[in-house]
């Protein structure tokens, strides 16, 4: 059993695995929708350990896999006009547009800056009154408070030079469109930890009863995961769909309310296109009426320019989980972190980036799995 | 940008918003700490670009840095190092 011996604790793991042997009598789909939950998946070689049948499919979990090209050539433009200092997280700089990245914005002189917090972005705007700072926000529910309050900072300081280039997008309605897919295979989701942390697990209750989809709150570490995928199983087999929490460490039902009372004050519900996916109804938050004055798409109009993604990349099927990343010709040749054509192999919660890291090989796929 | 990183929390500045120091095995960083009043010096938190959006113990703050270690520069990018 590869890695097993690596785990913190291998007794449990070799445990929670004979479990699942003797509980999955049927095959069954599962998908995890978070890129660290991926990353651990790959690396520790989970998908490979669990009994035959049982198949984890890779969801949309990386927030700046999922950021529409349309948005990031949106930021480009932003970025690229004088007296601007557009500002990010470290990853979305890489992503590529439809002609380039904002790295290379920056080599070309623009003043794009890395940001560890929206509040970096907020302390630029009071430092440089004369300048625009635009800070991209994009992500999850998990970074959805750290903007709206950094949005909340600007407002109550009366800053006239900040504002935001938003792009939320939503965990429980992605689930709601991949289960309404056509070709959907998934028949349980692990729900991500930290994103639960925020929101609690209320949305996914009408989820998992009307699709009768077992939903497992569950953490990222590899026990966690394996714990995650035995509680799915274990529900799937006894024909039941429940919402369940193995992440009982660092998350209640009702997540964070004071984080979740300030994402519905400042954000709105917004149909929002995702990457590789398209668009999904109420699956995206941009600013409420009251904090419209700190929208960079008003401030910089931005005329809609043909998007153009890369003709060998697959990444739309690989968030999708339709198609893994050793299935596309481009990997680990044409496309590797340090030169990625797709958003997947770009940040460190890609699943392109994971099975890169993994050192997975071309020859494994889909169907053979 | 996801991941939220666990660290320990060494000091706690008075203000709007609250505000704090935040050790992340070594390294210090400032986090905002007004989405977990309840937290307070020593305590262990969730840090997700800059903001504790959890409260966890000790224990849970080591099984998941460790796990964050195992992903190439998911620490330097939560931090934000330059890429």
């Amino acid at each position: 059993m590869k890695y097993l011996d690596e785990y913190r604790d291998p007794v449990l793991a070799r445990r929670l695995l004979s479990e699942l042997e003797s509980t999955a009598t049927r095959p069954w789909t599962l998908m995890e929708v978070c890129g660290g939950q991926t990353h651990t998946i790959v690396r520790q070689g989970i998908d490979e350990l669990l009994p035959h049948g049982i198949r984890m499919i890779h969801g949309p979990g990386c927030p700046v896999c999922v950021t529409p090209l349309e948005m990031v050539d949106k930021a480009i433009a932003i970025a690229s006009r004088d007296g601007v200092i557009f500002c990010s997280y470290g990853d979305m700089l890489r992503v590529p547009g439809s002609g380039g990245d904002l790295l290379g914005v920056k080599a070309r002189g623009g003043d794009v800056r890395v940001v560890y917090t929206p509040l970096d972005a907020v302390s630029l705007a009071v430092a440089n009154p004369d300048r625009q700072v635009v800070f991209f926000a994009v992500g999850f529910e998990t970074t959805a408070p750290a903007n709206a309050m950094a949005v909340k900072q600007a407002a109550s300081l009366g800053l006239d030079n900040f504002s935001v280039l938003v792009s939320h997008v939503l965990v429980p309605p992605a689930i709601t469109a991949i289960l309404d897919a056509p070709d959907n295979e998934v028949t349980a989701f692990l729900a991500a930890g930290h994103v639960c942390a925020v929101m609690g697990w209320t949305q996914y209750e009408p989820i998992a009863a009307a699709y009768r989809v077992p939903i497992v709150v569950t953490g990222f570490e590899p026990l966690d995961l394996i714990e995650g995928i035995v509680m799915a199983v274990r529900q799937l087999e006894t024909g039941r769909a429940e919402v369940e929490n193995q992440y009982v460490r660092a998350v209640r039902r009702t997540g964070n309310s004071r984080a979740r009372d300030t994402i519905d004050e400042v954000f709105t519900l917004t149909d929002r296109t995702w990457r590789g996916i398209g668009e999904i109804a109420h699956s995206g938050l941009r600013l409420s009426e009251a904090y419209r004055h700190h929208d960079a798409e008003t401030r910089f109009p931005v005329e809609r320019e043909a998007t153009r993604e890369s003709e060998v990349c697959i990444a739309g099927e690989i968030l999708r989980g339709t198609r893994l990343p050793t299935d596309c010709l481009a990997y680990g040749t044409a496309c590797t972190p340090r030169h990625p054509l797709g958003a997947p192999m770009v940040s460190a919660e890609g699943t392109c980036a994971a099975f890169h890291t993994a050192g997975r090989g071309r020859q494994a796929t889909l169907e053979e799995q | 940008m996801c991941l939220g990183i666990p660290g320990r929390i060494v000091d706690v500045a008075q203000g709007r918003p609250r505000m704090g120091t935040v050790d992340f095995d070594g390294l210090r960083r400032e986090a905002c700490l007004e989405y977990v009043p309840e937290a307070e010096t020593g305590d262990y938190v969730i840090v997700h670009v800059g903001f504790a959006i959890s409260r966890v113990d000790e224990a849970e703050a080591a099984r998941t840095l460790a796990v964050i270690r195992a992903i190439p520069d998911a620490l330097a990018t939560e931090l934000g190092t330059e890429p």
